[in-house]
């Protein structure tokens, strides 16, 4: 039982004050004036050297924004975010375009090292020849290197910044962006379209098979930043990509807003899987200086036979409100979403899927994993809809949510829409305590309350973990037992 | 996006707003009542009909379904054409001997109801609220149940009729009661609301039935909140009428239990315009037992919305929901089921299912079965399934003789039964079986 000792030990040496990346680097930034208006977009427009369409395409988000109201139909609560005190574009100040690491700032990848990124003389990572992980490192808002670069241009990948991408496949970006979250789509999606800041792009092009798995490690560290990722994956006809998204964030005493954009899109009998382990600061033990994570996921099935597969690891943020949701446009096409959502102390979650049915014989797969602990609240809120030409869709969903203590809730909002007589949906919800059981069960073959809880856990989160890459498995359980801290026994 | 931009009041909300303003000094009730409704009304008025951006309303538009608002329904005169009409309308379960209290326009009729078993006192809503008796005013207007619900304010603001029905404790009753509501013929507006209160250790059973005669549309929006004190025992059962397509029909049902209480309630919605039944029960006392069952069978442009609202307050309390919808032609069908367990309802056991089966590529059914718990020593739980026949099923049936028709019947009235087969009592049962039977020799023919 020492695995689980160590556990344990680890739980309870690690304390919501004292998170483990919780530090601050001192890496001086180059920040435009605090607040939003025309001028901001166009600064941060011609920061970045963008083409006048682009320009005009973020002018145009933000005008919309400004008729936005904002959303609160959600179940979580926090302050009125005051978005003319927020500084909307920071970058790294380091000699410009740094193209390999030695011209990165080494307090930078000295940030990096301590939060266990593979980057610098990691090629091939240790111990795992065959398993290779290509790292666009985005510190606050600008890529600042990448690696893998040759290997994955011989393959025909293009894995770049999309700051970069921009410049170089422009006829891509043109083509994609925006296509399938429109800068109309919601509050949040809107004002990342005006100000987004960089993020990955992708394109997989046909037939090829990604020679490795795709990461980036984000990272919020700028005070008072907003983080606007905008993150672009194109699979064409016939390829796949694997995509990894890791998060940390150092410690801040106010709140952090961070309204990230992922788009992806797959063509006839292409897949995307993107797994993300999210681990961003949750705020102390009152609740305070957590991030607030409002994101847009959503993928495009767009050929058909296509499939996306979107797995998350949730356990940091104060808030978040995050749904990966999947278009099923194309025939045949299939959806799948995995989820371990786990909040404790002040943390609200607020998070689900929408699996759109269109074609025709499209498949989706639900599965969401809740816990909640301490005083936090959990929400899982999906939709699944069959429109009227989806003929023979299915879904399969099944959620359910566990609850550690007395003062934490779990909920779950499904909305279930069938438009169609061969649809087939299959909704199944639980919420429970650990059974008294189970665990008199595990107690009598000699473990602690403790032990016994963990393993416990473990159980029950384990048709989600089994979905993650081999990197992320382990780095997602150690987030688990992290997450639980204080909570169990 | 105009989200939080105040609509203008369409044309039946600015109606409805004259017809108070008309009707307030004549409705029924000294001045707490009057205030009640005032209150009331301030809250439809603010919040306006309600539309798909109310959550508890997201499949649902009423504002869109209410063109206009019908005037009041005004206080019939009895007679014996009506009585004649009622036995039509409303013939006898058979096997089943009720004391039945007839409601026409929503006005109770005391000539045309029967006499009430011992133990079982009944008065008009009329006349309880113009005695002004605080507790029937505060049970009323059930405290903490469906606030700011604008459908429900309606009926509070305008509630004209209804009956106030009480079980003294201990008093186990054999007779059922039945609730007969029928409309007359001419097109108007009817809000009605009646109480059951039960006494500690009563039991008693109650049926409504809700018919009508009108061939026009008509607006019916009803509640009924029922009391179970400590150990009462209450089955109900509630039939709505099949109404005009163009009519709209909110039914609520607000129930309350105490300790050890058990509240068994069936719905059958046989379509007939929009039917909104909303249901809230909260559980107050610990150890109580609420099942909340029905079917709906639709066709045509149905539309039959059945939102449930479960509190668990107190602990060591059972709740079970169970809904069998039976979709056809264009009809939609809406199931939006909520379960709350409060901080502290530990060890509370909730079981949700709704299950549809489509019949036509032109029906929807939207499924929001939800759960919100603050507390964590709780088993919830709840599934929800849109399917079609199986065709294997058919097929089986029709392999052995069956004409197609006949094999999708047996099919569907077995799927219906697992819900039916909730209510107690045999009688009713058998006349829920007879109903869902017509429905389904209807759709043979078409």
């Amino acid at each position: 039982m020492a695995a689980v000792q160590e556990t344990v030990d680890r739980v309870k040496s690690v304390d919501v004050d004292a998170y483990k990346y919780g530090f601050v680097s001192d890496i001086e930034s180059e920040k435009a004036p605090k607040g939003l208006n025309e001028d901001i977009v166009r600064f941060i427009s011609a920061k970045k050297n963008e083409p006048a369409w682009l320009t005009e395409w973020r002018l145009e988000a933000y005008r919309l924004w400004l008729t936005m109201p904002e959303p609160d139909w959600a179940r979580v609560d926090y302050p009125k975010i005051n978005y003319q005190d927020l500084y909307y574009y920071s970058a790294p100040k380091s000699t410009p375009g740094p193209k390999n690491l030695d011209e990165v700032d080494p307090e930078l990848l000295r940030v990096y090292e301590k939060l266990g990124i593979p980057l610098r003389e990691q090629e091939i990572l240790a111990g795992v020849q065959e398993r290779k992980v290509a790292v666009d490192a985005v510190f606050d808002s600008v890529s600042v290197a990448t690696t893998f670069k040759a290997e994955l241009a011989k393959a025909g990948v293009i894995f770049c910044p999309i700051s970069e991408a921009v410049h170089t496949h422009p006829e891509l970006v043109k083509k994609y962006l925006g296509s399938v979250v429109p800068t109309s789509d919601n509050y949040y999606a809107t004002l990342n379209s005006a100000v987004f800041s960089d993020g990955s792009f992708v394109y997989i092009p046909p037939g090829v098979r990604c020679p490795m798995e795709l990461s980036t490690y984000f990272r919020i560290n700028e005070q008072n930043t907003g983080q606007f990722e905008r993150t672009l994956i194109i699979a064409d006809k016939g390829s796949y990509v694997s995509y990894l998204e890791g998060c940390t964030a150092p410690k801040r005493d106010e709140n952090q807003l961070h309204a990230a954009v992922v788009e992806l899109i797959t063509h006839d009998d292409a897949e995307i899987k993107y797994s993300t382990v999210q681990n961003w600061y949750p705020g102390d033990a009152d609740g305070k200086g957590g991030i607030y994570n409002f994101v847009t996921k959503r993928g495009d099935c767009r050929g058909a036979r296509s499939k996306i597969s979107w797995t998350q690891v949730e356990t940091g943020s104060a808030i978040t409100w995050k749904y990966p949701s999947c278009i099923l446009r194309g025939d045949e096409s299939r959806g799948e979403f995995y989820s371990i959502a786990i909040s404790n102390g002040r943390q609200q979650v607020d998070s689900g899927t929408k699996m759109i049915h269109l074609g025709k014989n499209t498949t989706s797969r639900i599965i969401s994993k809740g816990i909640s602990a301490g005083h936090s609240n959990n929400t899982y809120r999906g939709q699944v809809l069959a429109q009227k030409r989806a003929t023979n869709a299915r879904n399969f969903t099944n959620c359910d949510s566990l609850l550690i203590g007395e003062t934490c809730g779990a909920h779950t909002i499904p909305y279930i829409e069938a438009k169609n007589a061969s649809a087939v949906f299959e909704h199944e919800a639980t919420t429970s305590k650990i059974s008294e059981d189970q665990l008199f069960y595990c107690m009598q073959r000699g473990l602690s309350a403790e032990e016994a809880t963990a393993l416990i856990v473990n159980g029950f989160v384990r048709d989600v973990l089994q979905q993650l890459p081999m990197e992320f498995a382990v780095e997602a359980q150690k987030l688990i037992s992290i997450s639980l801290e204080g909570s169990v026994g | 996006m105009p989200g939080d931009v105040k609509t203008a009041q369409s044309a039946a909300e600015e109606k409805l707003v004259a017809e108070f303003a008309r009707a307030r000094a004549s409705l029924p009730g000294t001045e707490p009542v009057g205030a009640l409704r005032d209150a009331a009304f301030a809250t439809f008025k603010s919040a306006g009909l309600p539309t798909r951006r109310v959550e508890a309303w997201h499949y649902t538009d009423l504002r869109i379904a209410m063109r206009d608002a019908l005037p009041l329904a005004s206080a019939p005169k009895p007679d014996a054409a009506l009585k004649q009409k009622l036995e039509k309308l409303a013939p006898r379960i058979a096997d089943l001997a009720t004391a039945r209290l007839v409601l026409v326009d929503g006005y109770f009729i005391a000539e045309l109801s029967d006499a009430m078993p011992k133990g079982v006192s009944v008065s008009a809503l009329s006349d309880a609220l113009a005695k002004g008796d605080a507790t029937i005013v505060e049970a009323l207007s059930a405290p903490g149940m469906g606030q700011g619900d604008a459908a429900l304010a309606l009926n509070t603001a305008f509630m004209q009729g209804g009956v106030v029905i009480d079980v003294a404790s201990g008093k186990q009753v054999a007779q059922p009661i039945e609730i007969v509501a029928v409309s007359s013929e001419s097109s108007h507006a009817i809000y009605a609301r009646s109480l059951l209160r039960v006494g500690a250790g009563a039991h008693l059973t109650l049926i409504e039935r809700d018919v009508s005669a009108a061939a026009q549309a008509e607006q019916r929006n009803n509640a009924l909140v029922v009391m179970v004190a400590d150990e009462g025992q209450v089955e109900h059962v509630f039939v709505p009428a099949v109404l005009n397509s163009a009519s709209t029909h909110v039914a609520s049902l607000l129930a309350v239990l105490g300790a050890k209480a058990s509240f068994n309630s069936f719905t059958l919605a046989q379509g007939g315009g929009l039917l909104r039944r909303q249901i809230h029960m909260r559980f107050d006392g610990e150890h109580a037992k609420g099942q909340l069952a029905g079917a709906s069978v639709l066709r045509q442009k149905d539309h039959a919305d059945t939102t449930l609202v479960v509190q668990h307050v107190a602990a060591h309390c059972q709740s079970r929901e169970y809904f069998k919808t039976v979709l056809d032609g264009e009809a939609t069908g809406v199931y939006q089921g909520k379960v709350i367990v409060a901080p502290g309802a530990q060890k509370t056991d909730g079981a949700m299912k709704s299950h549809a089966i489509l019949l036509s590529d032109n029906a929807t059914m939207n499924n929001k079965p939800e759960l919100e718990i603050f507390a964590d020593d709780v088993v919830c739980g709840h599934g929800a399934t849109v399917a079609q026949l199986d065709e294997d099923q058919v097929f089986y049936a029709m392999a052995r003789g069956l004409p197609k028709p006949v094999a999708e019947s047996m099919l569907l009235e077995a799927f219906v039964d697992e819900a039916t087969d909730r209510v107690e009592s045999e009688p009713v049962r058998v006349y829920l079986t007879s109903l869902i039977g017509q429905w389904l020799s209807q759709r043979g023919r078409a």
